[in-house]
This record gives structure tokens, sequence and C-alpha cells, in this order.
């Protein structure tokens, strides 16, 4: 299909079209199969292999109807749910027809005779909409009398999933689903006839980021979660709906508890967003909140350097009187709420009086503090729906943000869209979206920003938080985007960072993305909070607060790994208020703890790269636990200086009230183009990101997830490996001053001076052993 | 005398048969030089007008299907012959391949310039390795001759033709599941629409012929349509192949008007076994409801085997006579659909599954007269119910044997054990087994 | 095994015979098959690797087939036609006549590795019934006897030749290379047609 066919800009009017079902008529957009056309009327067709995110498969035959169009009636009965309606259909299904109730019922029959019917001891019982139809449209005794197949069971697919095949009604959902909305077709239907049955290539595991989504939408218990399975029935939950803490892309989910425990995780429905999916980090990485060292109560340093249990009051009192009349500051992290952020965002300029507050936890600048308060994200899932074209910027959605992925990948199999990527090489994302690589060398992104062309308002342009690394990239992207009028998105990796620039968790914009310099904005705000005056000057970033000789900090969840290797020795010499869910490098050196709620144990929302706000409630009510806004609260009333957010409603009411800054955005200032690093023989420009499942903090705990992480391996190309006389495979030394990693090599087709490296995998922790994530010179060695 | 009329078999008795020089010296590519000469439209028209019907087993006008490849389209077209052939009973093509491969690829130049396409493939089952070289040896000798490749015989026509060899899979003679075979994947059926025509090999227009319609357009451009259509019957025009097998003195092809009878054919070829009667029989290979002795006179054409409760199918003859168990035809050949269904869908895979196993306590004796009626509404469950016609096929065979022979069924009961004796029905029965 | 620059070099001229290139993972196959016998994992990995396919995409074809092995065969596999024409006529008998032969079940292969049997379904040869296929080359209207005679030979190194096929039976892996579409010379070879094939022909000339 040609790009101009794709360019159509109108959408066109839908034709309706009026059919009659069951003796009820219905109009419906052209192109609705029957089976969902039905369901508009409340019919609801038996079904087992229709799914409405995948291609239509009519393998199990259940949803058989009678179907008459202008008269002439079909001869035999039709599946339907690979039929569109059209004029003058008449469709019968099991409700009036005799003849497709008898099909039904037969195909219900004969997909039993081979079923187990272990449902007492299957995860699936309950759910499972096999045994719900079984009971609905199946007869209440089978005439089978003999043999039923077996299998061995279950097999480990990966070390996340088990497949049990005698369960198994071959649906094929599990394996389209692969295909066609994950690109990972590790698991396949093999043999034939009554054989048939899902499988992997031995040596290859179906160890794709989606597989949890083949365990949610399998109709019978045949694909089960290793984790969950055996754990528990599904009366026994209570579910709440949630949204995902793990990254930007804002995917909907639902949260299963038990007594207080989260057993399980699920993709939940929103069309705009997830549609029905999710990635396995956020189903399946959850047992964070149940860490051994979660903590729960607050403490105090005492004189010996210990930490000592305390009381509420002690405790902020101890911490009140720390950040009291001093020099202070705040680090907020990436991973908070927006009401927890908008409290941390109100805690420093009123109870603090500064605007030292940064959520960066991560390599950052001020460029991209600019670009926070100039730039137009307007990007969106929709518009990459309709894209001509998706252009990648140090952004690796399969990575980095998943359901993004999905998204570009949505389009690429339905429509090949161009997605173009400039990155040092191809990573396994970009070669399943076909991408055109303009390979570049961490820091040298600019030339690649400004050789691109053929941009239309049609296009999407997503930035990855990463291009932070490299000083001047932010404002070439402003540019190109001005100029192409393509529409923009920034796609950070946490869940919270775009909910922190909107409750102004920056030192340079209020919340609502109000200047601190703007007297007009200040005067909004100061008026909101009834405050008389605000801090007027950009305060510090989270590098200059560390490096700063500000006396005290309060810090909000964050690893200071994710930082710098030093920064723990120098928040070490500060007053340090920590409010954490566990214990991390930052409580080891905090003079005051005071324990917060993990996402599960409170409400409060996400806002995703697109703008939009992800609420969520609590999905354990018996928790103690605070949201961090409450306790921010409580600790401003102790300094004397109240905020006055008692509750997440509160911060939530309070913030909505206060609404984005209508004036005009100032100019994008552009910073110049720092020179490209040069290397000389032995030695390579370092360039990373992090895989989707690494050694990141959330993931404590999920062994099972862990075994679908993909290798930590260094990437050079084949030339480098040449010189140093290396084949795939074998290890290879990288290093600086600072230290050194060893691991195999993958040679590949990498922009020849670079070398890449996971930023935060299993022996590949590139803070702790560099020193530096990307665009610094290392030397490559064989090991 | 005789009513056989030898036109794909003329020249078979010729040594050298399958080569291109037997083949030219009998007239060969003379029909590829004529149809050059039409516009494609008329070589279209032509076969319309002799109503050739396809030979693979529907009986769908091959002038109309070639018809609906949509023409101006901008888009690549292809030609793909279904050299399948793996329906019980069915073995035309097989011999036709090794006898005679070029009749085959001038009906394909000739189809494949028709419908505008420029890349045709045969995709023949791969369990007959000398049917494969004889093939393969053909293109090549066309290729060598400028009969392929590009500007065909100085006429501009370009055509590139692959042999595609299968792997032992019968669903792959089901057009669909050929194309998705032929493209790659597992042979499983496609859902249609889009119909091959519009969405065929690679989601392009594409033509599937089996090897006998398409080797039949060369003797029709040849001789015309007046010539064809003298022979035959109203609406099944022409001659055909019909392949007799089975309990006859002497099996073999028969090439004959549509519309010659069973009994014609015992006649000419020499009758059922010596010593024995007729039993049950197969119109058109093991899909098609069987026939028995009443059906002697039917004559063998699309509408009066339709007519008389069977299908014409693939003209595959399979004779069996009273030696026969019928319960133990129809076992094996409900195995057969076990081994081969595709798995895709659930009444096929799983209802062949469970007809096995009823039909092999029936055989052995077990079970009751209820178990009939079950069997009979099993079929009701797969026929029509699947993705395909090839549990259609399953089911065939064992609603017609109980029409006809539902107290042999019985009788199995009855004795609880088969009745026949298997030795009675061997070829060497008279010879002994040593 | 790992395969030669040579042998890589025909997977690369069988994919080019294709206008997209997955549509060469059947030819493929057969040529694995030609080199190891069976459809081996660096087989299958190579043919993924080559064609840009999942190894799992590559079982789900080679497994649909039966045709392609995942164990080896013997250098002469046998194949018995079992559907329902050849077996009433005598296939079954043959069939368990040559396992007892031979000692091993069906898909077995002898001690030596030169045999291995297994039962076939309808090979479009029924007026040559019964029918047995040695790598998948035609003997038309065997007998028990005339198979096992045929094992015995196959087992002895000089099995008898076909009945419709080149003047000596080639083995399995040659054969194997023929379904791939490499040509072995050998099309000129053997009969243009057997009796019942010209049986039509005779009675329509006349012929008794
Ligand atoms: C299960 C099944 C097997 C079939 N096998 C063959 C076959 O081996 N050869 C063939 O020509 N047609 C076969 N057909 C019919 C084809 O689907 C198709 O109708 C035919 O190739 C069209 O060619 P024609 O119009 O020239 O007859 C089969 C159909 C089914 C349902
Ligand atoms: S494992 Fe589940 S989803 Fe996959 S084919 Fe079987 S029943 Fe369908
Ligand atoms: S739901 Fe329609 S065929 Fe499976």
């Amino acid at each position: 299909m040609s790009i101009q066919e794709l360019g159509t800009e109108q959408e066109v009017a839908v034709e309706m079209i009026t059919c009659v079902i069951d003796g009820f008529e219905i109009t419906v957009p052209k192109g609705t199969l029957v089976i969902r056309a039905a369901e508009k009327l409340g019919i609801q067709i038996p079904r087992f292999c229709d799914h409405p995110l995948l291609e239509p498969a009519g393998a199990c035959r259940q949803c058989l109807v009678d179907i008459e169009i202008n008269g002439r009636a079909f001869p035999k009965p039709q599946a339907s749910c690979t039929i569109p309606v059209e004029k003058g259909m008449i469709v019968k299904t099991q409700l009036t027809s005799p003849v497709a109730d008898k099909a039904q019922k037969g195909i219900m029959e004969l997909l039993l005779i081979n079923h187990p019917l272990d449902c007492p001891v299957c995860d699936k019982g309950g759910e499972c909409p096999l045994q719900n139809q079984a009971m609905s449209a199946g007869h209440s005794e089978s005439r089978f009398e003999g043999v039923k197949r077996t299998f061995e069971k279950p097999i480990a697919i990966s070390s996340q999933v088990l497949l049990d095949r005698e369960r198994c009604v071959l649906c094929a959902r599990c394996t389209r689903f692969s295909e066609q909305i994950a690109g990972d077709p590790f698991i396949t239907l093999n043999e034939r006839g009554a054989l048939q049955q899902v499988g992997i290539y031995e040596d290859e595991p179906f160890d794709s980021y989606y597989s949890g989504n083949t365990v949610q939408i399998c109709p019978v218990g045949a694909l089960t979660g290793t984790s969950y399975r055996f754990r528990a029935r599904p009366f026994d939950l209570v579910s709440t709906n949630s949204a995902c803490e793990h990254c930007a892309s804002g995917c909907s989910m639902r949260t299963d508890v038990r007594r207080g425990k989260t057993l399980r995780r699920l993709a939940g429905d929103d069309a705009d967003v997830n549609e029905e999916w999710n990635c396995d980090k956020g189903r399946w990485a959850f047992k964070y909140e149940v860490a051994k060292n979660r903590i729960t109560v607050p403490m105090i340093r005492d004189a010996a350097g210990q930490l000592q249990e305390a009381s509420w009051p002690e405790a902020l009192a101890a911490a009140a009187t720390g950040l009291k009349n001093t020099s202070a500051g705040v680090l907020v992290g990436g991973r908070v709420t927006v009401e927890d952020a908008y409290g941390y965002s109100k805690f420093a300029r009123v109870a603090l009086g500064t605007n030292n507050i940064d959520f960066r936890a991560r390599r950052h600048s001020g460029e991209e503090l600019d670009f926070f308060a100039a730039a137009a994200l307007t990007a969106t899932y929709k518009d990459i729906d309709k894209a001509d074209q998706v252009v990648l910027i140090n952004f690796e959605p399969e990575d980095e943000s998943p359901i993004i992925f999905l998204r570009i990948y949505k389009q690429v199999y339905k429509r090949a869209i161009k997605v173009i990527s400039i990155a040092p090489y191809a990573s396994r994302g970009s070669e399943k979206l076909k991408a055109k690589l303009i390979k570049s060398a961490a820091g040298n992104e600019i030339a690649a920003i400004s050789s691109l062309s053929g941009l239309s308002s049609k296009s999407v342009v997503l930035v990855g938080e990463r291009l932070v690394e490299t000083e001047g990239g932010l404002s070439a992207v402003a540019k190109l985007v001005e100029q192409s009028g393509a529409k923009l998105g920034w796609v950070p990796r946490r869940a919270g960072e775009c909910g922190a620039i909107a409750a102004g968790a920056t030192p340079n914009l209020l919340p609502g993305n109000r200047l601190v310099t703007d007297a007009p904005a200040r005067v909004d705000i100061a008026t909101a909070w009834g405050t008389p005056s605000l801090p007027t000057e950009v305060g510090m970033s989270t590098d200059e607060m560390i490096n700063s000789d500000l006396q005290a900090l309060l810090i909000g969840g964050i690893d200071p790994m994710d930082i710098a290797p030093d920064a723990k020795i120098k928040l070490a010499k500060k007053f340090v208020v920590s409010l954490e869910i566990r214990q991390s490098d930052i409580t080891d050196i905090a003079a005051v703890v005071l324990p917060v709620a993990a996402v599960v144990e409170k409400s409060g929302s996400f806002i995703d790269w697109q703008g939009n706000t992800r609420s969520f409630e609590s999905a354990v009510s018996q928790s103690l636990n605070r949201s961090d806004v409450r306790i921010l609260s409580m600790l401003a009333d102790e300094i004397g200086r109240s905020i006055k957010l008692t509750t997440v409603k509160a911060a939530r009411a309070e913030f909505d009230s206060i609404g984005n800054w209508d004036g005009p955005k100032i100019a994008m200032k552009s910073s110049p183009a720092k020179a490209v690093n040069a290397v000389a023989d032995g030695e390579g420009i370092l360039s990373s990101w992090r895989n989707l499942l690494d050694k990141g903090s959330l993931q404590d705990g999920e062994d099972n997830l862990a075994g679908t992480a993909r290798k930590s391996v260094v990437v050079i190309s084949g030339s480098r490996a040449n010189k140093l006389g290396v084949k795939e495979s074998d290890l290879v030394r990288v290093s600086n001053n600072y230290g050194a990693i060893t691991l195999p090599c993958v040679i590949a087709d990498i922009e020849d001076s670079s070398i890449w490296l996971p930023r935060n995998s299993l022996s590949s922790q590139l803070i702790r052993n560099l020193g530096v994530v990307s665009n610094s010179v290392v030397k490559v060695a064989k090991a | 005398m005789s009513k056989l009329t030898p036109v794909l078999s003329a020249n078979w008795d010729e040594a050298d048969s399958f080569t291109i020089a037997g083949y030219k010296r009998n007239g060969g590519y003379t029909a590829l030089t004529k149809a050059l000469a039409m516009a494609p439209d008329e070589v279209i028209q032509l076969v319309k007008d002799s109503g050739l019907r396809g030979r693979g087993g529907a009986g769908f006008p091959t002038g109309s299907k070639w018809g609906f490849i949509p023409q101006g389209d901008n888009k690549e077209h292809y030609f793909v012959v279904n050299a399948d052939e793996s329906e019980p009973g069915t073995c035309k093509d097989t011999p036709m391949m090794m006898a005679n491969p070029h009749v085959l690829i001038e009906g394909v130049i000739i189809g494949s310039y028709a419908i505008r396409a420029n890349y045709a493939f045969i995709y023949i089952r791969g369990e007959v390795t000398h049917v494969v070289r004889r093939v393969q040896q053909a293109i090549e000798d066309a290729y060598a001759a400028g009969l392929l490749g590009k500007n065909i015989l100085g006429k501009g026509f370009d055509l590139e033709l692959v042999l595609h060899v299968g792997a032992g899979a019968y669903i792959c003679g089901e057009e669909t599941a050929l194309l998705d075979s032929l493209e790659g994947f597992r042979g499983q059926p496609r859902l249609r629409p889009p119909f091959p025509a519009i969405a065929g090999l690679y989601a392009k227009p594409t033509v599937v012929n089996n090897v006998e319609s398409v080797a039949s357009v060369p003797a029709i451009v040849n001789k015309g349509v007046a010539w064809f259509t003298a022979m035959g019957t109203e609406k099944s025009k022409g001659f055909t192949l019909y392949s007799l097998s089975g309990h006859v003195n002497n099996p073999g092809q028969f090439e004959a008007p549509l519309g010659i009878t069973l009994r014609e054919l015992l006649e000419i070829s020499g009758g059922v076994r010596s010593g024995h009667k007729l039993k049950f029989w197969t119109p058109g290979g093991s899909s098609t409801p069987i026939f028995t002795d009443e059906h002697l006179d039917v004559p063998l054409d699309y509408e009066s085997v339709a007519a008389a409760g069977s299908m014409l199918g693939t003209k595959a003859l399979q004779i069996f006579d009273e030696t026969t168990c019928v319960v133990r035809a129809v076992l094996r050949w409900t195995e057969f659909y076990k081994h081969e269904s595709c798995g895709k869908c659930t009444p096929c895979r799983e209802g062949t599954w469970w007809l096995v196993q009823v039909l092999k306590d029936l055989e052995a004796g077990r079970g009751s007269e209820a178990d009939l009626d079950k069997l009979l509404d099993l079929c009701d469950n797969i026929m029509g119910r699947s993705f395909c016609a090839l549990a259609d096929g399953a089911a065939s065979p064992i609603i017609s044997s109980l029409k006809y022979f539902r107290q042999e069924y019985l009788d199995h009961l009855t004795a609880g054990e088969c009745p026949f004796d298997p030795m009675a029905a061997t070829l060497f029965s008279s010879a002994g087994v040593k | 095994m790992a395969f030669t620059s040579e042998q890589i070099k025909v997977m690369d001229s069988i994919i080019t015979r294709y206008p997209r290139k997955r549509s060469a993972i059947m030819p493929l196959l057969h040529y694995v098959q030609s080199i190891d016998g069976y459809v081996t994992n660096e087989g299958i990995e190579l043919i993924g690797k080559k064609l840009e396919l999942a190894t799992a995409e590559v079982t789900a074809v080679s497994t649909f087939y039966t045709q392609y092995k995942s164990k080896p065969v013997g250098q002469y596999h046998v194949g018995i036609c079992t559907n329902t024409l050849c077996a009433v006529m005598g296939g079954d008998m043959i069939f368990d006549a040559v396992k007892e032969h031979l000692g091993i079940e069906n898909d077995g292969v002898t001690n030596d590795g030169k045999v291995s049997v297994e039962h076939i379904e309808c090979n479009a040869a029924c007026d040559y019934a019964p029918v047995v296929m040695v790598n998948w080359e035609f003997y038309d209207n065997q007998t028990v006897q005339s198979v096992k005679d045929l094992v015995d030979g196959a087992r002895n190194g000089n099995p008898p030749a076909p009945t419709r096929g080149p003047k000596t039976l080639r083995s399995w892996k040659e054969n194997s290379a023929v379904l791939a579409g490499i040509s072995d010379g050998l099309a000129n070879e053997g009969v243009q047609a057997g009796e019942p094939t010209l049986l039509g022909l005779k009675k329509a000339k006349g012929g008794a």
C-alpha cells in the first residue's frame, strides 16, 4: 500500500447498515461483524476464537447462526464472527433458530470431548469462557465414551507462562496475538489435525514482553502465569480498576487483591490507550509492595547513627526541625502520583519557600527545563493510528514505553507505515517496526535530526527522555517540529514524570506550566494558595541540589544510583528527610524516614505521555500507609506553613481548580550543539538504554519475570569485532577510569564508533560500573 | 464402437510422450501460437463458450473463473495449478503429468496469458518424485525453447513458471490452503471472502485450476468450441478422464465424454473382478457419497450424479465387490480424514477423532444400534459446520454407507466381530500369501 | 551438521525462485532433508535466518507436513498405502507382513539405518493397487512377497528399480534434493506410463 493512499486527511463518514437479528432491527457501521451487532442488542452468541482486536479466524465454529440476505438463505449456518452485516440481512441466532442452536450445541460437545474437565483444579475455573458457555450453551451430558487426547502437562513455554495442552481449545488467540499484536511469533500452532497444539521452538522460549496478554485472553486454562498458578480462585479476589505505575504509556489495569495482598494484575480495557493489552512488567511486577524491606513506621537516626523507630509526632517534629530555617530543597523522583507531586511542589514553595524542586532522578539539563516550558506536546495514540510516519528519536518504545510500541506496530502491520529511528543500531523493537534507521552515535543525533525531511502535520515525532543526554538535541527537535508541523510527543520512562511537570515539581515551573519567573503566573498560584508571595528565582536542578551546599533535602523515592555514583556520598552530608516505601540508599543516609503508601494502597493518578489523567483507587483498603501528600501536609503543619492538602482528594481538587496556564508559551531557546566525541582506536562512544525488564527496583522479587529478560550483551560493529579479533558471543571488556564491564558481544550493524550496553541490567549497571550512561568515550577490548 | 475419446491421452503410448519433441511431433504448442495471436479476453471468452468445468472436483466453469480476475488493476496476477491430487481414489493428474507434462505447461501459458499473469506455479504433491522430475524437466525444456521466460515466442508476453513441491498434506488440495502453503505457511484454509480471484496468492488476484482443467485448454483452442461442446451433456460439456480402480479386471484411465455410465465403462474395460459382483463404488473419490449397483446407469456428469445423491467429484471410480466390508472401508476413509484434518476448526478436528473411535468399535462388533444414530447425528454436527469441505467429505461415506448398508453395520454388532474375511478382498487371495 | 557455503548458495538460489522469500520454506525444508536426512535444528535455525522468520514459525510449518521428518528415516523409506482401496486389495497385509519381516513398527527404522516403514495415504496410483512407495518412487501392483524382496534388496544395497521411475532407486537424501527442485537429470529414465494408464487409449484404438 502506498503512503499516498494512507494520507487521506478527512475521516470519511461511516456508512450505516440496518439488519435484523432475532427479529430486532439494529443499525451499525458498515463492516461490523454479525457477532458484535448481536452484542449491541444484548444477544450473546457463544464464541472462543473471536476477539475484537484480532483478525477473525472462524476456527472454533462456536458462533454459528443462520443468515439470509434479501430472502436468500445460506444453505448452512455461518460463523457470525467472520461475517459483516449487510443490508437486508436477517440473522437468527441460537435464540430463534433451532438449526443454529443445534449447531452450537454440537460444537460445544465436540470441544469438550477432549477437554480434561479439571475445572476444580484449573486456575480459570470460575472465570472460564469454556466453563461458562458449556453451562449456558452445552448439553448437560456428553455422549463421548472414547479415549481422550492427553499430553504431558504443563510445559513451561517461558519462565513465566505454562501451557496445559489438553485444556487448549486451539482457538489460536494466543498465536494470533503474538503475531498480529506483539510481532513476536514465538508461539505457533504446530503439528496438525487432532494433534495440533500450541508450542514453541525447543530452543527459543516465549520471551515476549507481551506474553501475559495471551494468558489473559486464553478462553480456557491452557495458558497460565507461573507466579499465579494455583494461588487463588477468582471468587476470592477483590478487583479494583487501577492505572499502571511502571511507565508513561498509561495502561488501564485491574488489580486483584486477596486479604490485603495483590495476587495478580490484568490489563484493563481502554480503547484510547492500551486497548486491552499491557506489558509483562505491568502485569507481573508487583511484589515490591510486599518486599521484606518495606518500611511501615517512621524512623529517626539517633546519635549513634542508627535509625530508630519513632512515633509520627516525633518523626514529623524531627523532620520539621531539620528543614526549617535553613537552605533546603526537594527531590521528588519520577514515580509519584500527580497529587503527590503537587504536594511536593506546593511544599517546596510554601513550606520551604524555595523553587529548589526537581523530579528528574536521571540525566537532565537546563535545556530540558526550557523544553518543558516551551514545547507543545500534542501527539496522542490516535495520531499514531493516523500517522503517515513516526519518527523515534532516542526512544525505544518496546523497551521504554511498550504500549506505544504496540500502537505503532499495529499500523506497521496493518498499513505498513514508515517508521524512522535515530539510534546507534536497530533494536529488536526497531526491527519489528521495520524502522529505517538513521545510525548515529550518542551525542551526534543533531545531525540526524536535521537530516529529516518529508514530515507533515500527519507525522508523529516521539522523543525519549534520553535526548537530554545530547546538548542541543531538544532544541533541534523543537525546531524540526515547528518547521514541519509534525505532532510531538515526549516520552519519559517513568509514570510520574509528566504529572510532575504538570504539578510544577521542577525548578522553573509552578503548577499548570506557569513560569516561576513570570509575575502574573506567580500571582495566579499565590492567590490559589493564599500565600502572600512565591519565590521568584528559578530553583536548583537535581544535580545542582546534590552538589550544592544546601543544608537539607526532602527526598521522595529516588535512587541516587539513577543519577550519579557519588550522589549518595554527597547526600549523606546533608540533613535528609526521606519519604519511602522500602529501605534504600536514601533511607541509609536519611536523618528522618517517613513511610508512605505504595501505589496499590492509595488512590491518585498519573498523567500519561499524551497528557491524559489516569486515575485509580486504592486496591488494598486495609492499608495504614498514607500517600505522600498527606504526610507532606502534616509536615508543613509542623513547620508552621500549612499546605492544607490533607487528603489525595483535596490535592486533586485544588490542582484541578488551578488549571493550565493560558498565557503564551515562551519560545524554546536554542541550545548550541556540542562537538561530537572523537574516538581513538580501541575506544568507543558509549550508548545505552534500559531494557524493559532489568534491575529496576519495582521488578525486585519477580524471578519468573526476570527469566524472560533479554540477556546482557555488548553490541559492537563488525569492523570493530575484526579489529578486536572477537566472534559473536566472545567476551568484550568495556572500561573507563571509573570501572569496567565485561559481557559477551553481539555483532550488529551499529554505528561504527559506538558500543551499546544495557543501562541497568544484571551485570551491566552503567552508573554503578562506569559512572556514565552514554555519550562518553570508553575503552573497548577483547576480554 | 467405443465411446472413448482419447485427447489428453492420445499420444501416451509413444515412449517419448513426455518430452518436448514427442509433444511437438503431435502438434504440441500450436495452440499456444494460436492463443497468443488472440486478445487475452478472446481466450477467456473461448473457454467460457466451451463450457469447460473445473476437473478438480467442484465443477466450477473455468472460463468464468478466469473472467473474475480484475483487469487493468495494476496488480500482479498469479496462475496456480492444483496438482496436489490426494483425494482417495483420484489418480488421473499424476499419470498425465508423468506421460505428458507439456500439455499442462501449454495450458498454463495460455491461461496465464488470458488472465494477464506473469508468474505461475504448479503446486504438485510431494510424494511423487518421478513426476516431479518429469514436470521440472519439461519446464526447463520449455524455457530453453523460448516457451517460458521473457517475450514468449516473440509475442511480448513474459511468464515465469515455478514447480512447487508439497510435503504431504491432503488439505493443500483445497485451493486456499494451497495458497497459504505456497506462501510458506501451514496449509490451512483461508476465510472466504475474499476469494482468490480478488485476493489470492500474496493477496493478489489469482486463478487456481486443476491440472486436468488446464490441460484441456490447448485442445479447445486448437479444435474449437464446437468440437468440444459436441461431446458431453447439456451442462457438462466435453470429455474427461475417468479413473477406474479396485475390484475390476482391468483398472486404468479412460477418456470419455461426460455422461458415460459406469456400466459402459465396465463393459469397455472388462468388468468387475471375475467371479464377483459390484457392491459399492465412489463416483468421484472418497469424499463423494458412495453408490451401489443401483447406480450403474447414472450418467457420470455433474448434474446426473448430483441428482442421484452424490457428486461427480474427480471421477475417481473406486469399485468394491461383495468381498469388501463396507464398515472397514468407511473406517479407513474416516481415519484418512482424521489424519488429514488440518486442525484449524473444531468440528473437523474433534469430530474425525470421535468418528474414528465410534467406527472402530462398530467394526469390531462393539456397541449398539443406538450408536448408528449417534454416528449420524455426529455427522450432522460436522457436515456443513466446518471451516472447509474436508469435513463434509469425511461425513459423506458414513452417511451414504448407513443409507445403503445399515444392515451390514448391524451384522457386525450381532456377530460381535467383522463378518468379512479380509483375505477374500485382496488381489492375491487366490495366489495366497507367502 | 553445519552447512557448507556451497549448500548455502543453493539455498539462496532456491529463495530467488519466488516473488516472496517466505514461499521458499518448503523447498528449503526438502533441501535440509537432502543434506541431513531429516529436519534438524540446524536446518530450522538456518531457514529462519534466511527467511527472517522466528524458529517457531519454521517449526510450525515443518511439523504440519508429514513428509518432513523430525527424526532420521532409513536410506530407503518405504511407504505402504493403507488407504481404503489399497488396504482392501492387500495393502494391510503387506504392511503387517513387512513390519514383521523387518521387526519394526510403523515409523520405525531398521537397526542398520537402511529401511524405514510408514503407512501412507492414497498416493494417486489406485489403478496400480496395492501401491508401495520407496523414497516416493512408485512400486506398483505389489504383493507381500514382492515387498519383502524389495526391502531385502534395499538392505543388501540392491533394491529393485521402481515400476515407474528411474532405472535405479535413489536414496532418501538424493530424492529429497529432487523434491527441493534440484534436477538429478533422470527425468528421461523409465516408462512414460504403465499399463493401466494406457488401457483406455488401447481400448479406444480397438485393442483387446
Ligand atoms: C479437502 C479438499 C481437497 C481438494 N483437493 C484437490 C486436489 O487435490 N486437486 C484439485 O485440483 N482440487 C482439489 N480440491 C478442489 C480445489 O479446492 C479447487 O476447487 C480446484 O482446485 C479448482 O480447480 P478447478 O476449478 O479446475 O476444478 C480440493 C478441495 C477440498 C475441499
Ligand atoms: S492456549 Fe488458549 S489461547 Fe492459545 S489456542 Fe489454546 S485455548 Fe486458544
Ligand atoms: S467465535 Fe466464531 S468461529 Fe470462533
